[in-house]
């Protein structure tokens, strides 16, 4: 089972950059999302695989209990990353939508030491 | 009074010059002498326990993890300083008065003034060295402000931010040496260093530390080579030269040369740095101030001489020289700060400060005169003015110092420098007052009324009462002050005017004549000056800048071309470099903890999502089938959740799942569908070594991570402890959530909520620039379809609207003892909300709505804030929850808590910013005609038919594709 996730992490990971090293905004933001995954998996790991203990406490017999502290670490951290891959859409929306074009390398009349005001 | 009150009084005091600049300029200028005033009497009540050789204290422990304490202690060197730094303070306050023009902010000056008054007695009243750096900063910060107060002037603003490169990068250097040396003792406090220079001397690390504070002093106190900033700095107004360039700031360093006597000196590295830079520094700047035609640049310049002397005598190492060193700063700030003045004056009066354009103004200014020859007879060392006495004890010093074994270097260069010192004093008065009557002045000039002239002429009765009574009059604060730079018993000497035919009157009666030769000879010397090549050295500063500034551009136009995949790639090989480095140097034990078994359902839920991944990798290009497949991914990450123990995970990510597909799909809408190629073989094949090696390494360490058990106890076992008897609450995920770690959700939530914002921002600058006009007039790439709003899928969505609403009321309520809770609840509610909008369409659905989703997110935040508040009331700390149980007949049992409270402003938070976020989405595809479009079209209240011509053509595509 440790042997699945670990390597389901990794292929998340490397197909995630591999996305976010495009020069389009959408794979872009694919490859975040596949990120996002993988570093929630990761996080979730840390505290250790078990099968069948939720940490919900039975009030009626002894059992054993998962580790409950990465999964509240994960559970803000799926409900921000979700805050965060919707203000990258916008950005990247605002961006396509103002120069009808959706590369995310500047040309060099972008950048910071051009002359403002080149580009209607 | 408190010397933390001594030290706060010009900050506190700064604030009020430029609010009561309103009124008026008297009011401005009092309020600022009152605070230094106030300062200043707290001081002098200490005067006689400090002069009678008591230190006193004020401690506070600021951070003391740190090593950061607020401690303060007034010896006789602090109070010899803030003396100087209050009294001269109040005097320059005097004079700006009268000297700034109408035209000049006064309110700001004053400010700025005090500002840099507070820092400046923080240094010296500072017991602890961080706190000295804090407020060593702070000198530099604000006389940046005060060097360019003439912001309109281009001087001003090069002088500036010469001054605070130069003396900046000494002050990081100082940090970096006061670091060193409170890491050779242990502790950051001054008392303490100070008792440890065995320690500090035998140390390896005594050497670097050395070079790296003295750097921060000599660069503060304008010692060769880095004395260029001084001149440049004479761009500011006259009252700031005369107080920062004459007798405060530039003696900062030299202060903390004194300061650091007992433990840095003695040395021989201490010796030929300081003393040699000293030396080299009075020479250079004496002769170079000769030939300065600019008033004020011939004084900045007699400055940094006179700097480099009392370098020098500290450089010395021996006990006499640093009571010389102490008279001296306190007879040098007398005179310079009156020269400054009286240069200042004679700008203001005629409007020029070229000595070439100036000469006879004896008969006009008389009263300027006097002030102007008595302090410059004393900076030539004439008797019986105090400039005599301490340059005498220069010269009786230096006679009997060696360097690199030779009796005659130090002596003879001292000799030369205190000529030239003394040709330059003379030229002062001979060539601005002395001469004849000139008709060609800017403007006509004569003496200016008391308010101008009254500082410097209180210096100079100082410098002259100071010469004739120095014993009586100086020599207790010299004697205190030299005590505390010792650290032991004073040498045996004596403030005099006559000490007998000494080798240091004859040297003095040499540099004397000599000084009146060279005046004589001054306009054959200055042709021979002139022509010889100099090194300039604002061109140097300035190549030196171009060349650094080039530099760094060059470094980051390399790293940040614009190109994010560039950065993302350099911080993903950067990452993995580091994991390597790690890997390979650490070590990794063996692995303790039994895998669990891989039964066949979890085989195929990770093919699945191998393969979904790998085919998001290949089908990339093909936007729409990356989302399907993005969503397979999403979906399998949830069952894992769930598999593992962790249902909270499951039902968050699923729902976040759905929406986070709703948002993409929506955003493709207005997006190319295809990607372009736009990488080469090779590009693709380097970002796929990289994206390999990142996941070998990602999976590698969690593999390795998981076979192994924790290195330490965690602070698990405490939380599900913990969480019923103390949380009440049985889903230990939720009480983490909302109790243990309530404060993180709190900021989570805020966050959550900014960001919603961000969004609506951003979509509403978007939509008010001309992109509005190409989403109104867009159309359609591909045939839409016949029915915008199927009957069928609206009548669903209605029926099921109160169901999910519902569910989201059940599994919120449920959230504190099973999995559920505000977030998802929140989550849960979004979705019914938004299937309405899919169903109904965007302009239906907005047309009842009751709520805004800004004032929900607010509710939400304030609502969890109000619970944390809550527990003040108790007496608790923020946050602190409470629960209890309630029997309401004919219910069950039920519980209580407050944590539900804090719940209900996380589901509050989440919902709006979820709706926010794809509600500011859903406005860019309103285009006109959707009003007509009904979502329902059988509707027995309403007679007339669509409008036909308005068909599914112009339809908003918003929730089509889902």
């Amino acid at each position: 089972m440790e042997a699945l996730l670990a390597s389901a992490v990794g292929v998340l990971t490397a197909a995630g950059v591999f996305l976010i090293l495009r020069r389009r905004t959408f794979p872009v933001i694919l490859g975040l999302s596949l990120l996002t995954y993988a570093v929630n998996a990761f996080l979730f790991a840390t505290g250790r695989l078990a099968l069948n203990s939720p940490p919900v406490l039975n009030k009626y017999a002894e059992v054993a209990y998962t580790d409950p502290l990465p999964q509240a670490l994960v559970l803000t951290a799926i409900v921000i990353s979700f805050g965060m891959t919707a203000v990258i859409v916008m950005i990247a929306l605002g961006a396509y939508l103002s120069s009808r074009d959706d590369r995310i390398d500047m040309k060099a009349h972008d950048s910071v030491d051009a002359a403002p005001g080149e580009d209607a | 009074m408190s010397l933390f009150l001594i030290a706060a009084l010009p900050f506190l005091g700064a604030i009020f010059p430029g609010l009561l600049i309103r009124a008026g300029r008297n009011a401005s200028a009092s309020a600022a002498g009152l605070a230094s005033f106030l300062a200043f009497t707290g001081l002098m009540i200490h005067a006689p326990a400090v002069l009678r050789g008591e230190v006193v204290t004020a401690r506070f422990d600021w951070l003391p993890g740190l090593g950061l304490n607020a401690n303060f202690m007034l010896d006789g060197l602090g109070f010899l300083f803030a003396t100087l730094i209050l009294g001269i303070g109040m005097l320059i306050i005097l004079y700006a008065r009268f000297y700034l023009s109408r035209q000049d902010p006064m309110g700001q000056f004053y400010t700025y003034l005090l500002l840099f008054q507070g820092a400046m007695v923080g240094i010296v009243l500072s017991d602890n060295i961080l706190l000295l750096l804090v407020f060593w900063e702070l000198t530099s910060l604000s006389s940046f402000l005060l060097i360019g107060y003439w912001k309109h002037l281009p001087e001003g603003r090069q002088g500036a931010r010469m001054a605070l490169a130069v003396t900046g990068s000494g002050g990081l250097a100082m940090i970096a040496g006061m670091l060193i040396l409170g890491h050779i003792v242990g502790s950051y406090d001054l008392s303490v260093i100070l008792q440890n220079k065995e320690l500090i001397q035998s140390s390896p690390w005594y050497v670097p530390a050395l070079i790296l504070i003295l750097l921060g002093c000599f660069t503060k106190s304008a010692q060769f080579p880095f004395h260029f900033w001084l001149p440049h700095a004479m761009a500011a107004p006259t009252p700031v030269s005369a107080y920062l360039h004459s007798a405060t700031m530039v003696k900062a360093g030299i202060f903390l040369m004194a300061r650091m006597w007992p433990v840095l000196s003695g040395t021989p590295e201490w010796f030929y740095i300081v003393a040699t830079t000293g030396l080299v520094t009075m020479v250079v700047g004496a002769v170079i101030a000769l030939f300065k035609d600019d008033l004020k640049a011939l004084l900045a310049f007699s400055t940094v001489s006179h700097l480099g002397l009392i370098t020098m005598l500290l450089g010395f190492g021996t006990k006499v020289a640093a009571v010389a060193a102490m008279f001296h700063i306190v007879n040098h700030a007398t005179f310079k700060a009156a020269l400054f003045m009286s240069a200042g004056i004679v700008d203001h009066e005629t409007g020029t400060r070229d000595i070439k354009r100036l000469g006879g103004l004896r008969q006009l200014m008389p009263i300027t005169f006097g002030i102007a020859t008595i302090a410059a007879l004393s900076m030539a060392g004439i008797p019986p003015l105090n400039g005599f006495l301490s340059k005498e004890m220069m010269l009786e010093e230096a006679f009997h110092t060696a360097w690199l074994d030779s009796h005659v270097v130090i002596p003879a260069l001292a000799v030369f420098a205190a000529l030239f010192s003394a040709a330059y004093s003379f030229r002062y008065i001979s060539h601005v007052f002395l001469g004849s009557e000139r008709q060609d002045y800017p403007h006509h000039p004569h003496d200016p009324g008391p308010g101008l002239w009254l500082s410097p002429a209180i210096l100079v009765v100082l410098v002259v009462v100071i010469g004739l009574n120095s014993a009586t009059v100086a020599g207790p604060l010299v004697s205190a002050s030299a005590q505390a730079v010792i650290g032991g018993e004073l040498p045996y000497f004596k403030l005099k005017l006559w000490h007998g035919f000494t080798p240091a009157l004859y040297m003095s009666i040499v540099a004397v004549l000599g000084g009146a030769v060279l005046l004589g000879l001054h306009k054959h010397l200055e042709r021979f000056w002139n022509a010889l090549p100099r090194p300039e050295a604002k061109v140097i500063f300035d190549a030196v800048i171009d060349v650094l500034t080039s530099l760094s551009r060059f470094v980051t136009d390399g790293l940040h071309n614009g190109i994010i995949s560039r950065y993302a790639a350099i911080m993903v090989t950067f990452t993995v470099g580091i994991g390597y480095y790690a890997y390979a140097t650490g070590s990794i034990g063996v692995a303790t903890r039994v895998p669990l078994d891989a039964p066949i359902i979890p085989i195929i839920g990770w093919i699945c999502l191998v393969g979904a991944t790998l085919a998001i990798m290949w089908f990339h290009r093909n936007r729409l089938l990356s989302l399907v497949l993005i969503g397979v991914v999403g979906l399998i990450v949830s069952m894992a959740f769930n598999y593992l123990s962790a249902p909270d995970l499951a039902l968050t990510q699923i729902s976040v799942e759905v929406v986070t597909m709703i948002l993409l799909l929506l955003s493709l809408n207005f997006m190319p569908t295809e990607t372009p190629v736009d990488s080469t073989k090779a590009r693709k094949l380097r970002d796929a070594a990289i994206s390999i090696v990142a996941g070998i390494g990602a999976g590698g360490l969690i593999y390795a991570l998981m076979l192994r058990d924790f290195a330490f106890p965690t602070i698990s076992a405490y939380h599900l402890e913990n969480s019923y008897k103390g949380g009440g609450g049985t889903n230990v995920v939720n009480v983490i959530l909302v109790d243990f770690r309530g404060f993180d959700t709190f900021g989570e939530i805020i966050v959550l909520g900014i960001a919603a914002l961000v969004i609506f921002a951003l979509a509403e600058s978007v939509l008010s620039s001309n992109v509005r006009a190409y989403l109104l007039n867009r159309k359609p790439h591909w045939p839409q379809s016949g029915d915008a709003h199927p009957l069928m899928m609206v009548v669903v969505t209605r029926v099921m609207m109160p169901i999910a609403l519902m569910v989201g009321a059940y599994i919120f309520f449920r959230g504190h003892n099973q999995p559920g809770g505000g977030f998802i609840a929140g989550l849960v509610v979004a979705i019914a909300f938004l299937m309405q909008y899919m169903a109904s369409g965007y302009t239906w659905a907005i047309e009842r709505q009751r709520f805004y989703y800004h004032a929900t997110i607010g509710w939400g935040v304030l609502i969890a804030a109000a619970t944390g508040l809550g527990a003040w009331f108790n007496d608790m700390p923020f946050l602190t929850s409470d629960f209890g149980y309630l029997h309401w007949p004919p219910l069950e049992e039920f519980e209580w808590a407050t944590a539900m409270l804090f719940d209900t402003g996380v589901f509050l938070a989440v919902l709006g910013a979820v709706l926010l976020a794809l509600d500011s989405l859903s406005r860019f595809a309103w285009q006109p005609g959707i009003q007509q479009e009904y979502p329902m079209d059988i509707n027995p209240q309403r007679d007339t038919p669509p409008v036909p011509g308005t068909g599914p053509e112009t339809v908003a595509r918003a929730g089509k594709e889902t």
